[in-house]
């Protein structure tokens, strides 16, 4: 009897030790409906019964950039490179958003769903991917908003010009997107054990904003601290953003290629870590 | 004929049990120097302890399964029955894939469905049929499928007029109703399926209870089911498996592994008084039970109404600060009935020198439970935190329905407590 169970090829053996390296690519394939569906679920949830709706997206990131070009602009007199300072702070708010929306959400990623994970399989990778993908949604409507930003300023002869490197824009955002991924997934792993990492994300990622080129160009980082804020791979992609659409800004392939290569040790990091973690994090956390 | 679906080869899963706190960065890294480093077995481990609740471990690990061995055909309709923590909940976890086991291996051939929860990733914002889609997807089905099914789902639900409405507007009832409708409607070989029969008014339930019986039998495909209603394990399942402890008790017919459980239960509730130790700071000396002045045996009984006294005999041998008692009462279900402390009466032991003798006479009201029998527990520790003595069963009795109640008629089994009223009228 035993040596014909032994004979059978099951379709599925589910071990306590597997692989590190065992991440099950193609599970995730099979449920890219439930991808589908939970991008959804979370635009539809994002605006019900509220009176203006995907307005929303847009709300935010105007206000913000208004209050930056009062408090940064005016009153600190911070160089915007000779740009519309509405158009530099809104070009560095718009990309910074989608890289620390994709970073915030996803670290909680295990904590938030712990209900749902409890109850049921699915690939857990899944969940961070449809938040990457819902943030996607969002950043295409602040992209929107810059856009039209863009027109008014170029209606008013404001001195800026679209690059060659706008082509590309596709990569930033994936190298944006991947990289939040990486991180948050990274936190979520391990915030499921030690809970204490949940506190510094939060205002972590607020400060890091600061060590990045959003609310000041490249150009006017003193010179002792330059070659740490170019360390952080955001900036290369905030340079490569402002660049491309406005004309100014550091642009360069090697600190492309260095946030190429910081996002993809980070991605595959936080793959690993996480698809570890997703076996057994019910009980701990 | 007989194919293998399932096969589970010396499952075990371990819990680590206690505070996860500070201590758990130092453990981990000493456990990964260990087991991946040094390539030794993990010495927190190492203990082979069983989920005897009752009994306190060495370690703070424990084996909620310690080594399963079992094979399910296809077809089968199996019943996984046990007392609250048996590790039916962790076998259907394990199965159902949500934690991967500590040691052992699950087969699996065919897809695995399992309902651990009826409606999991239900959004209230969203309405009836977005959530079909939203829940099938979770449970693993493709949208194709959802869609090609959607008429058929929404007619077993019979909540058609409102499919269109957010779910949060939805009563609890149809909310169940249509979850339900979601998963009956799942193609895959095996399902898994916990007490999600026990929501839903009776006819839902039958309902449920007749889908699933539809899918073993007539379709053919595997039923794996935990409950504790043994009436509808005795109608759906051919074939039970009894868990205790962890272990695995028994595995044949499901009517004799009802009879192998409910022996198992009459066993723990006529079980005598077990004294357990967890410091040398206290020790209970002496614990009887008093009806109308006189002694009563463990097991005796009791008629609704009646009062009981419970003398307690302790011997402090080592200072304690702030002495906490309290006395738990179980029914046969194992469900919590009452739960009593000395802070009940603003009675409090702020401290007591090594060396005393304490005396404490416990007096009750009159006993207000259903008639059935009842066990109790008795427990001495510090400020309710920290355990010093216990004693498991101290006291044991059956509950019998007196004329502290005028009716005729028996008290509903199903009801907990019997409310004393007073009734008057114009």
């Amino acid at each position: 009897m035993n040596n014909k169970s032994q004979s059978q090829d099951w379709d599925l053996v589910i071990k306590g030790h597997t692989s590190l390296f065992d991440v099950k690519f193609r599970d995730i394939w099979n449920y890219r409906d439930l991808l589908f569906l939970f991008v959804k679920r979370d635009f539809i949830s994002f605006y019900k019964q509220t009176v203006l709706g995907p307005l929303w997206f847009f709300i935010q990131p105007f206000l913000t950039t208004i209050v930056f070009t009062f408090v940064f602009g005016n009153l600190a007199g911070i160089s915007t490179d000779g740009l519309p300072q509405f158009l530099f702070f809104l070009s560095g708010i718009t990309a910074w958003n989608y890289f620390s929306d994709c970073l915030t959400k996803t670290s909680t990623v295990f904590r938030d769903n712990a209900g749902i994970f409890g109850k049921v399989y699915f690939p857990r990778l899944i969940m961070p991917l449809s938040i990457v993908f819902s943030n996607l949604i969002r950043f295409g409507v602040q992209m929107l908003l810059f856009l039209l930003m863009m027109g008014y300023f170029w209606y008013k002869n404001a001195d800026f010009h679209l690059t060659y490197a706008v082509f590309f824009f596709p990569y930033l955002i994936a190298l944006m997107a991947f990289l939040g991924l990486g991180a948050g997934l990274i936190i979520t792993a391990i915030t499921t054990k030690y809970k204490d990492l949940t506190f510094l994300v939060t205002f972590g990622v607020q400060l890091l904003m600061y060590g990045t080129t959003v609310i000041y160009p490249l150009s006017a980082a003193p010179a002792a601290y330059k070659k740490y804020i170019e360390l952080n791979p955001m900036t290369g992609i905030i340079e490569a953003f402002r660049y491309a659409f406005l004309g100014k800004g550091e642009f360069s392939l090697w600190s492309l290629g260095y946030s190429t290569v910081v996002t993809i040790v980070i991605l595959f990091m936080g793959i690993l870590i996480f698809n570890k973690t997703e076996k057994n994090f019910v009980d701990t956390i | 004929m007989h194919k293998p679906v399932i096969q589970v080869e010396n499952l075990s899963k371990a819990y680590q049990i206690g505070q996860i706190g500070t201590g758990t960065i130092s453990r981990d890294i000493e456990r990964f120097w260990l087991t991946k480093i040094l390539g030794k077995e993990d010495p927190f481990l190492k203990i082979g302890q069983t989920n005897d609740r009752s009994k306190k471990g060495e370690s703070d690990i424990v084996w909620s399964l310690k080594d399963i061995n079992f094979e399910i055909n296809q077809g089968d309709a199996v019943g996984i029955i046990g007392k609250n923590g048996a590790g039916k909940s962790t076998l259907l976890k394990l199965l159902s894939r949500v934690t991967a086991p500590t040691t052992g291996a699950i087969k699996v051939k065919g897809r695995i469905a399992s309902l651990l929860e009826v409606g999991t990733g239900f959004h209230p914002e969203l309405t009836g049929r977005e959530n079909i889609y939203l829940n099938g997807a979770i449970l693993g089905m493709r949208k194709k499928e959802i869609t090609r099914k959607l008429d058929e789902i929404i007619d077993f639900s019979g909540v058609e007029r409102y499919i269109d409405t957010p779910v949060k507007r939805y009563s609890s009832g149809m909310y169940v109703r249509l979850a339900f409708a979601v998963a009956a409607h799942l193609e895959s070989e095996i399902l898994i399926v916990d007490e999600v029969l026990a929501v839903g008014d009776a006819e839902f339930q039958k309902k449920c209870l007749g889908k699933m019986g539809d899918i073993s039998k007539g379709e053919g495909r595997t039923v794996l089911f935990v409950s504790h209603n043994m009436a509808a394990v005795k109608s759906l399942c051919t074939r039970g498996i009894v868990l205790e402890n962890g272990m695995l008790v028994y595995d044949g017919e499901s009517s004799s592994a009802i009879d192998v459980y409910s022996t198992k239960i009459v066993e723990t509730l006529n079980a005598k008084p077990v004294h357990k130790t967890y410091t040398n700071r206290l020790k209970v000396t002496d614990f009887s039970v008093l009806l109308s002045g006189k002694i009563i045996n463990h097991g005796a009984t009791v008629l609704l109404g009646q009062k009981l006294t419970f003398t307690v005999d302790l011997d402090v041998l080592d200072t304690i600060n702030d002495l906490s008692i309290a006395m738990d009462v179980v029914n046969s279900n194992g469900e919590l009935i009452s739960h009593i402390s000395n802070e009940d009466d603003n009675m409090y032991f702020h401290k007591i020198d090594g060396g005393t003798s304490l005396k404490i006479e416990i007096n009750t009201a009159e006993l207000l439970f259903v008639p059935g029998h009842y066990s109790m527990n008795f427990w001495a520790g510090v400020g309710h935190m920290e355990t010093l003595y216990e004693i498991k069963n101290c006291f044991a009795f059956d509950l019998e329905q007196s004329s502290f109640t005028k009716r005729t008629k028996d008290l509903p089994k199903h009801s907990r407590v019997y409310l004393h009223t007073q009734w008057t009228s114009n």
